[in-house]
């Protein structure tokens, strides 16, 4: 009989030609080999000090600089230089500098550089949003990306696959980082260490693309080596509008799963992350009595920069003013998202309710610049990371929320839900 | 191989944020990124007399968060000898063996205390503490993996098994 296969495990049978195990260890050719100006320069290094002339593939590497660009300090100029350069000599079409760019986990899939049925390895955790579109992909280091510079391949251990079940319908305003975060506060910060976690049920077909790359990109705060998604219609449809045809990859009927939970989004609310582990979250009825006060709103990140999130706060923001006490900054995840949102009206409404706006770039979400915080002050973020000090001060608090949640927080000037404005 | 030092002990869920702050990630040097290692949790950490040759006792989950492989370089740099936690996140384990950096799950970390000498042997697969002299079970590294650390880290291996000839 043959075996009945988790995603994960159908994309490495279909690179291989063979059916894989979890646990055996295997020597791949990747699709993509993603850097961005904190790991590249240290791949570089690498790949240089081991006696690389020539990168294996220069089409199959992509190099972004997104996090401390536009570059803060002359340490972070030095080190975009030195990808700039590097791509320049190495002939490696798919870099992209600011102004051209944006958050590589926002800017690959929009760009149609990640195909259903890639392998794809990122010198960068957040690699695993591509999940969303089907493929694998997985979040590595820098002598890996290194690796990848001198002969195309990674090694990778099969990962055993947790099963999500989604079922039933959400709630307004409730979007996929709702979904993650109930996900992580069920299954704790390393819940799925090594494993990936696979979407699927009847809930999957009404989430959209967005909140999927959302979804996705938290399954490394629960330890995931990724979080991936089925190939359905509306995955098909997104590739399509970028001209790839892509192979439908979906789970057999009953594979071999680790686990397997149940989520019902009729009974799911929006939820808030408290300090300091994004697995904290609680929902927005409980939180909301607490009338935390909050100095900072962050709407953006390769978490909610896109469409879908930058609307739903302007949404709610519409015709109302940031509290007096408080700042709220918007940062579109990319070019793209910033042009669209320009044409929409949307950076009108956050002008003139008071909002910064940033342009594409990491910057506060991993404490970098542009709104990094003092000791004490308290933030509504829609990142992924509420870490000791990762937004500036090891004594701020970071909660995380959705962009509805974010938004309204930022009206009201503590932590509350859309309803309550 | 055999490794001796004096333990420093951290809790669970010891994330990369918390092993190098990202405000630190300027560079890419062992040396630099080491002075700050530890920063927000412990001050002065890295830049204190007596790292240089100790060893890291940790919880559940260490290394958890970013991929920043600027963690267990600034842990190298630091010239700490190796790190035993109760589990790693999946990222900085990679990254570890990546760059060659002594690491090993250890069964339990009650039996220790800050400052004690301790003697891990990864042969044997054990932990012994030299002021107590009890002696606890660490999970040997599957054979792949042990291939890739005795090369010397990921790029050596490339260069040994892959590349051989090709270049
Ligand atoms: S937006 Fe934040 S989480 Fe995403 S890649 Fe940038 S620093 Fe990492």
């Amino acid at each position: 009989m043959k075996k009945e296969m988790t995603i994960t495990e159908k994309i490495l049978a279909r690179k291989l030609g063979r059916e894989v195990e979890p646990g055996e260890f295997l020597l791949l050719e990747v699709d993509v080999g993603l850097g961005n100006d904190i790991t590249a320069p240290l791949a570089i290094k690498e790949f240089q000090k081991y006696g690389g002339r020539k990168v294996f593939n220069p089409d199959k590497i992509v190099l972004v600089l997104d996090h401390f660009t536009p570059n803060k300090d002359i340490k972070s100029a030095q080190q975009s230089k030195l990808v700039r350069c590097f791509a320049q000599e190495q002939g490696i079409k798919k870099f992209f500098d600011e102004g051209r760019g944006g958050i590589e986990h926002v800017l690959l899939p929009e760009e149609g550089l990640i195909k259903p049925g890639d392998l794809v390895v990122g010198a960068d955790s957040h690699t695993c949003t591509y999940g969303a579109l089907g493929a694998l992909a997985v979040g590595v280091g820098s002598t890996d990306l290194a690796g990848v510079f001198l002969c195309g391949q990674v090694w990778l251990r099969v990962p055993e696959t947790i099963k999500i079940e989604l079922v039933g319908n959400l709630r307004e305003y409730v979007s996929g980082k709702d979904i993650v975060l109930k996900i992580l506060s069920i299954i704790g910060v390393d819940g799925a260490n090594y494993k990936v976690l696979e979407f699927g049920g009847d809930g999957v077909k009404k989430i959209s693309m967005d909140s999927r790359f959302t979804i996705s990109n938290m399954a490394v705060e629960a330890g995931a080596k990724t979080g991936v998604f089925p190939v359905d219609d509306k995955t098909v449809e997104y590739c399509q509008e970028r001209g790839i045809r892509p192979v439908e990859i979906i789970a057999d009927p009953a594979p071999n799963y680790a686990k397997e939970i149940k989520l019902n989004l009729d009974d799911l609310d929006l939820q808030v992350a408290y300090p300091y582990l994004p697995s904290k979250g609680k929902d927005i009825q409980e939180a909301a009595k607490e009338k935390i006060e909050i100095d900072q709103v962050v709407i953006g990140s390769c978490t909610n920069g896109r469409m879908e999130d930058l609307r739903m706060a302007a949404s709610i923001l519409k015709g109302g003013r940031v509290y007096r006490k408080t700042r709220c900054i918007i940062i579109p995840g990319s070019q793209q998202v910033y042009y669209q949102a320009l044409k929409e009206g949307l950076i009108e409404i956050f002008v003139k309710s008071d909002c910064v706006i940033a342009p594409p770039t990491c910057g506060p979400c991993l404490g970098g610049h542009m709104g990094v915080v003092a000791e004490g002050e308290k933030v509504v973020a829609t990142t992924n990371r509420n870490f000791v000090g990762r937004m500036g001060h090891p004594r701020s608090e970071i909660y995380l929320a959705s962009p509805a949640v974010a938004a309204a927080s930022a009206l009201k000037g503590y932590i509350c839900g859309p309803q309550s404005i | 191989m055999r490794l001796t030092g004096k333990v420093f002990i951290f809790g669970n869920n010891i994330d990369t944020d918390v092993i190098i702050p990202g405000r630190y990630l300027v560079t890419s040097e062992a040396e630099e990124l080491a002075r700050y290692c530890f920063e927000d949790i412990r001050p002065g950490f890295g830049r204190r007399a007596g790292v240089k040759g100790s060893i890291i006792l940790a919880g559940e989950n260490f290394g958890s968060g970013s991929s920043r492989e600027h963690a267990p370089l600034a842990i190298k740099g630091a010239g700490i000898k190796c790190v035993l936690a109760k589990s790693f996140s999946r990222i900085f384990l990679r990254n570890a063996i990546n760059i060659g950096l002594p690491i090993a799950e250890v069964s339990q970390i009650d039996g220790f205390s800050e400052g004690d000498e301790i003697t891990v042997d990864f042969t044997k697969g054990a932990v012994r503490n030299n002021r107590t002299k009890e002696i606890f079970k660490i999970t040997s590294l599957p054979e792949f993996i042990q291939k890739i650390m005795k090369s010397g880290g990921w790029l050596n291996y490339i260069n040994n098994f892959i590349l051989r000839g090709a270049r």
